[in-house]
């Protein structure tokens, strides 16, 4: 089985997740940057996070056998401290790198103006690097949120099939559908979805345009909720090109427009040796 | 492996080889018109999509070329490198000693040798740090390539600059005891390196045996 986690925030885990992670199928991932749980108050803090998703992230990741990919944007929640603003005007010399295979997260926090500013502002330059969004719904006041999402979407220019909606659930997946978007879900252990409720979302709406990701961070969350949910489609009547087409070939399918996915990666042959992650001696 | 532009003209087609001749135009360009290194010069920007329009196997020497096409100056290796992914960051390692530069980007080579990154590293102990770095920097440059198991093949002049090197002697035996004893194994090539800082051996006389 090949996984593709389609939104995980490696920096915030450990060699030994990648490890399970490679053990369950995962083969590929995109790192989305995002807020880091401690709020930056410079854009030089950034840069250095951004250097991160593009220079010691991907290394690590590919001693474990997976293909890292990143998106970079200024994120919602910290769009709202004017000092982090200027992070905008730096955004276009990181969306020309390799590795980058979409603008995000974008979107909404508090839905506040400073949000709808970075908002549009990053959905534009999305459409100028010819790059996909990767855009986070809000946690409060979903729904009405979603809405105000698809509206800026809408206005933005950027085409649909170029935007992904992400940490949708029931509430949201059908107008997110019907807008012409990409769907994500993020499974978790408490909050936002699980494996069963996804497994009813599948039923009722299908498996096109769909994407089912981790979201696992610095909070509590689980690197291997993709692999759960594989294994419980399959319990429950999917068949395994159900589960590739989920869990791989949809998130292929939606960061591929960048043009700039890289996924034969070598497998990991000195993995005890040839690992500086290992420290050495230091 | 860099190769050359005659290489990869043999090896790039179609649209690949137009846009690297689009590219080494607008390097040369930039080298004709010095003092316009102000800002990012569209050059750059070619810099940092090379991989994808000549093939990510090609992109360390189209990068190369480029920074030697445009004669960069270290303001421009500078800021690539700072600015840069981690395969950016290579390619100015690997191009450094082809640039007029003298030792002034040894900062850059440094900076590599900080990070835990073996294709930093590796290329960070090319021939430009071999030709500058001091003889402390090197010496641990040689155990962060031990260390971080960077095949001691990629210290460019290791012979050289290895050959009686009663210090740097001392600290590979010192390393070898301390994995020694600590059940750990010693790397392949610390007795490579440790056989290399011998002593020249004495002129012998062909003349008369």
């Amino acid at each position: 089985m090949r996984i593709f986690d389609p939104h995980i925030h490696m920096s915030s885990r450990t060699t030994d997740d990648y490890q399970a992670m490679y053990d369950a199928g995962v083969r590929a991932l995109v790192e989305p940057s995002f807020w880091l749980g401690q709020p930056r108050t410079s854009p030089a803090s950034f840069f250095d996070y951004f250097d991160a998703l593009l220079g010691w992230e991907p290394f690590r990741a590919s001693q474990y056998g997976i293909a890292h990919h990143c998106t970079i944007a200024l994120n919602p929640k910290e769009a709202n401290d004017p000092r982090c603003a200027p992070v905008l005007d730096a955004l276009p010399r990181y969306l020309v790198k390799d590795s980058v295979v979409a603008v995000g997260e974008i979107g909404y926090d508090s839905m506040t103006p400073a949000e709808d500013t970075a908002f549009a502002t990053q959905l534009q330059l999305a459409a100028a690097h010819g790059l996909p969004a990767l855009v986070h719904t809000p946690h409060r006041d979903k729904l009405a949120g979603l809405h105000r999402t698809i509206d800026v979407v809408r206005e933005s220019g950027l085409a649909p099939e170029l935007v992904l909606l992400d940490h949708l659930n029931e509430t949201t997946v059908k107008d997110a559908l019907d807008s012409g978007c990409w769907a994500g879900f993020s499974i978790y252990p408490d909050t936002k979805m699980d494996e069963v409720r996804m497994i009813t979302v599948l039923r009722g709406y299908g498996t096109d345009r769909i994407l089912v990701n981790s979201a696992a961070d610095w909070g509590k969350s689980d690197p291997l909720k993709t692999r759960k949910v594989a294994d419980t489609m399959l319990k429950a009547g999917f068949d395994e090109d159900d589960v590739d087409k989920v869990l791989w070939r949809n998130p292929v399918a939606f960061y591929g427009q960048s043009g700039r996915l890289q996924l034969d990666i070598a497998a990991p042959g000195t993995l005890h040796e040839g690992n500086s992650i290992l420290r050495g001696g230091e | 492996m860099l190769i050359s532009r005659e290489e990869l003209d043999d090896r790039l087609r179609g649209a690949a080889r137009a846009w690297l001749d689009e590219a080494l135009a607008e390097a040369a360009h930039a080298a004709a018109h010095p003092g316009a290194d102000s800002g990012n010069p569209p050059w750059e920007l070619r810099f940092a999509s090379a991989g994808r329009h000549c093939g990510l196997e090609n992109a360390d020497s189209v990068r190369a070329l480029l920074l030697v096409e445009a004669r960069a100056g270290l303001p421009a290796v500078t800021r690539l490198y700072e600015q840069g992914t981690a395969a950016e960051r290579r390619a100015v390692l690997l191009t450094l000693h082809r640039l007029d530069l003298g030792a002034t980007a040894l900062p850059l080579v440094e900076d590599a040798l900080r990070t835990n990154d073996t294709r930093l590293v590796a290329a960070a102990v090319g021939p430009y740090g071999a030709a500058h770095l001091d003889a402390h920097g090197w010496r641990h440059a040689v155990l962060k390539c031990l260390f971080t198991e960077v095949p001691v093949e990629a210290l460019d002049r290791l012979g050289e600059r290895a050959r009686d090197d009663a210090e740097l002697a001392r600290m590979l035996s010192d390393f070898a005891a301390e994995r020694t004893a600590a059940g750990r194994a010693v790397p392949a090539g610390l007795r490579t390196v440790l056989d290399l800082t011998a002593p020249a051996p004495a002129p012998t006389s062909t003349e008369e045996s």
